[in-house]
C-alpha cells in the first residue's frame, strides 16, 4: 500500500462549474446532495487500483484537492491559493459545457498552477494564449472534464463536442464529458471510466518513477527524464 | 424645426448611453458568464440609457442648450419611459427569471411571474402609506403616486450607500488603521493551513481504507434514510468500525471548518500586507492624505445631518448661491453673479453626477462578483438594474437642492408637486443611521482582528 507516498491531483476550474460535485462523485461514488461554495480548498481521497487486472495491481490513495475561486480573484486570494499548488502530480481541469467562458478560463488556471515554481517575478508566458509547445513538453498529466452535459440541448451537442475536442488537443490531454449528478457516466467499463483510470495510472507512474526531490515539472524545467518513454498509450 | 433637431440630438445621445451600458455589461459584469438571454442585457442598457439621459437634461437645463419646450417634452417623455421600465418591465422579468430557476413551477412560468409582479405592485403601493409624501389633491392614478414611491426607495438606497461610503472611505484610505503584518506571520499561518490539510487527508485516507475493508467484508450497509430508516437505526446497533467511522468523520468536519477559517485569515493578512506596501508608494501617501480630508468631511456631514434633524431645519438656498453670496458680501469680490453661478453650478452638478454614476457602477460590480453564480446571474443583474434606475431617479430629486432657483423650476414642474422637504429629511435620517452603524460595525471588526492575531 502506498501509504507513505503522496499522490496529489489538483482539481481546477471556475466557480460553479461543478468541481465539488465531481470530486464527491469520484471519491464517494455518490452524488453530492447539497453543493455549496467552496471556501479555500477541500480535499478528498480516492481509492484507486493501479494497473487493475494485472499481476502488478496495487491499491493507491489519490488526493483530490479542489481549489475554489476564480481567475480574477484578488491577488491576496491568489497568493494564498498558491500554497496548495506545491508538489502536484496531476491536474484535472473542469469546465462547464454550457458556458464557453469557463473553458476559456482554463488556460489562466493551468498557468497559475503550473507556473507557481517559476521565477519569483511571475509567470513566464506573457499573453495567456494557447501554446501547444508548452503544453506538449509539460510533464504534469492533465485531464479535461466537461460538466453539465445533460443540460445541452440535442441540436447543440455536436458543436460543443467539437469545441471540447479542440480544447483537449491544445492541452494535450484526454477529455471526459459528463453530468455530475448522474453516476452512470462513470459506470465501470464505460469509456469514461477507462480514461479516468488511465489518467490516474499515468499520475501514479510519474510519481513512482521520479527520484527527484522536486516533484513538480514546470515550463522552465528543461530536464528530460527517461520515463517519458512510458507515455505511449 | 428646432424641435426636430433637438429630438435628433436627444436620440443620438440616448443611443450612445445605450451602447455604453451594453459595453459595461459585457466587459465588466458578465466577464465570466455567457449571455444566453439577451433580454437581460437589453433591459439593463435601456435602464442605464434613460437614467443618464435625465442627467443630461439637467446639464442642458443649466447650460441653456436646446429650446425650453423641447426640453420639457423630453423630460416628460423620459420620465414616463423610465417609470414604465422600473415598475413594469424590470420587476416582471425578475419574477420571470426567478420562477424559471425553480423546477417545480417551470410549466406555468408566465402565470407565476404575473403573480409575482402583482405581489410586487401590492407592496409597492403599500409603501406609500406610512410616509407623508402626497398632498391630497392628487388622484389615485397620477404619476406622482408612482414617482413618490420610487423616490422613497431610491432615497433610502442613496442614503445607505452614502452613509457607509462616507465612513468606509477614510477607513480604507488612511494607513493609521492598518494593522502591522510581517512576512513571518503569513508564513506561520500558511504552515498551519497546510498542516491542517495534511491532517484532513490522513483522516480521510483512514475512512476510505475502513470503508473499503467493510465493503470487502460485506459489512457495508446502505445508509438508512427517511423516517423508517431513523426508527430502524435506533434498534440496530452499529458495528465497531461504523462507530469509528462516525467519530473520524466528526473530526474531519471540525478540521475542515478550521481549514476554512485559516484560509480566510491568511487571505486577510495577505491583503493587509499588500495595502501596507501600497501605502508606502507615492499614490498610497496621496490617498492617505485624502483620507484625512475625507474623514473631516464625513464628520461634518454627520454633524449637519444631526443638526438638520434636531432643529427641523430645511435648507433654502443651494451651496452655489450661498457661496457666491458669501464671497460677494463678506469678501467684497465683485463679479458677474449670473454668469458665474451658471458655470459653477454646471461644474458642481457635473461632478456630483459623474461621481455618483461611477461610484454606483463600481459598487454594483463588486456586489455582483461577490454574490452571483451561473444560475442566478440574470436575476442579480436585473435587481442591480432596478436599484440603479431608482438610485438615479432619486438623485435627480435630491439634486434639486444643489441647483440655483432658476434651474430648479423645471425639475419641480416635471416631477410634479412632491413634498421635496420630506425626501431631504428622510435622506438625513437614513444617512445618520447608516453612518453610525457603519462606524460601529467597522470598530467591532477592527477590534476583533488584532486579538485573533495575538493568539497565533
Amino acid at each position: 500500500m502506498a501509504s507513505l507516498d503522496r499522490v496529489k491531483v489538483l482539481v481546477l476550474g471556475d466557480s460553479g462549474v461543478g468541481k465539488s460535485s465531481l470530486v464527491h462523485l469520484l471519491c464517494q461514488n455518490q452524488v453530492l446532495g447539497n453543493p455549496s461554495w467552496t471556501v479555500g480548498c477541500s480535499v478528498d481521497v480516492r481509492v484507486h487500483d493501479y494497473k487493475e487486472g494485472t499481476p502488478e495491481e496495487k491499491t493507491c490513495y489519490i488526493e483530490l484537492w479542489d481549489v475554489g475561486g476564480s481567475v480574477d480573484s484578488a491577488s491576496s486570494v491568489k497568493s494564498t491559493r498558491a500554497v496548495f499548488y506545491n508538489s502536484v502530480n496531476g491536474i484535472i481541469l473542469v469546465h462547464d459545457l454550457t458556458n464557453k467562458k469557463s473553458s476559456q478560463n482554463l488556460n489562466p488556471w493551468s498557468l497559475e498552477a503550473l507556473s507557481k515554481d517559476s521565477s519569483p517575478t511571475g509567470i513566464i508566458v506573457s499573453n495567456g494564449d494557447y501554446d501547444r509547445e508548452q503544453f506538449a513538453e509539460n510533464s504534469v498529466p492533465l485531464l479535461l472534464i466537461g460538466t453539465k452535459f445533460d443540460q445541452i440541448p440535442e441540436n447543440k451537442r455536436n458543436d460543443v463536442l467539437t469545441r471540447t475536442a479542440f480544447l483537449s488537443e491544445d492541452f494535450n490531454a484526454e477529455e471526459i464529458n459528463l453530468d455530475c449528478t448522474n453516476p452512470r457516466y462513470l459506470a465501470a467499463g464505460s469509456s469514461n471510466a477507462v480514461k479516468l483510470s488511465r489518467f490516474f495510472d499515468k499520475v501514479i507512474e510519474k510519481r513512482y518513477f521520479t527520484r527527484d526531490p522536486s516533484q513538480m515539472q514546470s515550463f522552465t524545467d528543461r530536464r528530460r527524464f527517461n520515463f517519458k518513454s512510458l507515455h505511449n498509450d | 424645426m428646432s424641435f426636430f433637431v433637438d429630438s435628433v440630438i436627444m436620440f443620438t445621445s440616448q443611443v450612445l448611453f445605450f451602447g455604453f451600458g451594453w459595453l459595461f455589461f459585457m466587459r465588466q459584469l458578465f466577464k465570466d458568464y455567457e449571455v444566453r438571454q439577451y433580454v437581460v442585457q437589453v433591459v439593463f442598457s435601456i435602464t442605464f440609457a434613460f437614467s443618464c439621459t435625465m442627467f443630461e437634461l439637467i446639464i442642458f437645463e443649466i447650460l441653456g442648450v436646446l429650446s425650453s419646450t423641447s426640453r420639457y417634452f423630453h423630460w416628460k417623455l423620459n420620465l414616463y419611459v423610465i417609470l414604465l421600465v422600473l415598475i413594469f418591465v424590470v420587476p416582471f422579468y425578475i419574477g420571470y427569471f426567478v420562477v424559471s430557476n425553480i423546477r417545480l413551477l417551470q410549466r406555468q412560468r408566465l402565470l407565476f411571474s404575473c403573480v409575482v409582479w402583482f405581489t410586487f405592485m401590492y407592496f409597492f403601493w403599500k409603501l406609500g402609506d406610512p410616509f407623508p409624501i402626497l398632498s391630497p389633491k392628487h388622484g389615485i392614478l397620477s404619476i406622482e403616486q408612482l414617482i413618490s414611491r420610487v423616490g422613497v426607495i431610491g432615497v433610502t438606497l442613496m442614503a445607505l450607500l452614502s452613509g457607509f461610503g462616507a465612513v468606509n472611505c477614510p477607513y480604507t484610505y488612511m494607513s493609521y488603521f492598518l494593522r502591522n503584518v510581517t512576512d513571518s506571520d503569513i508564513l506561520a499561518l500558511e504552515r498551519r493551513l497546510l498542516q491542517t490539510m495534511d491532517m484532513i487527508v490522513s483522516k480521510k485516507k483512514r475512512i476510505a481504507m475502513t470503508r473499503r475493508q467493510m465493503y470487502q467484508r460485506g459489512e457495508e450497509q446502505n445508509k438508512q434514510t427517511g423516517f423508517w430508516g431513523m426508527i430502524k437505526s435506533v434498534t440496530s446497533s452499529p458495528s465497531g468500525s461504523e462507530t469509528d467511522l462516525s467519530l473520524i468523520q466528526q473530526e474531519v468536519d471540525a478540521l475542515e471548518e478550521l481549514s476554512r477559517q485559516l484560509f480566510l485569515e491568511t487571505v486577510d493578512l495577505q491583503a493587509t500586507k499588500e495595502r501596507i506596501e501600497y501605502s508606502k508608494t507615492f499614490q498610497g501617501k496621496y490617498f492617505n492624505f485624502l483620507g484625512y480630508f475625507f474623514s473631516i468631511y464625513c464628520v461634518w456631514k454627520i454633524f449637519m445631518a444631526t443638526i438638520n434633524i434636531v432643529f427641523d431645519r430645511v435648507g433654502k438656498t443651494d451651496p452655489v448661491t450661498r457661496g457666491i453670496e458669501i464671497t460677494v458680501n463678506y469678501l467684497g469680490i465683485q463679479f458677474d453673479v449670473k454668469f458665474w453661478s451658471q458655470h459653477i453650478s454646471f461644474i458642481l452638478v457635473g461632478i456630483i453626477i459623474v461621481t455618483s454614476i461611477r461610484g454606483l457602477l463600481i459598487t454594483l460590480t463588486k456586489f455582483f462578483y461577490a454574490i452571483s453564480s451561473s444560475k442566478s446571474s440574470n436575476v442579480i443583474v436585473l435587481v442591480l438594474a432596478q436599484i440603479m434606475g431608482m438610485y438615479f431617479v432619486s438623485s435627480v430629486l435630491l439634486m434639486r437642492m444643489s441647483m440655483p432657483l432658476e434651474y430648479r423650476t423645471i425639475v419641480t414642474e416635471v416631477l410634479g408637486e412632491l413634498q421635496f422637504n420630506f425626501y431631504h429629511r428622510w435622506f438625513d435620517v437614513i444617512f445618520l443611521v447608516s453612518a453610525l452603524s457603519s462606524i460601529l460595525f467597522l470598530y467591532l471588526a477592527h477590534k476583533q482582528a488584532p486579538e485573533k492575531h495575538m493568539t497565533l
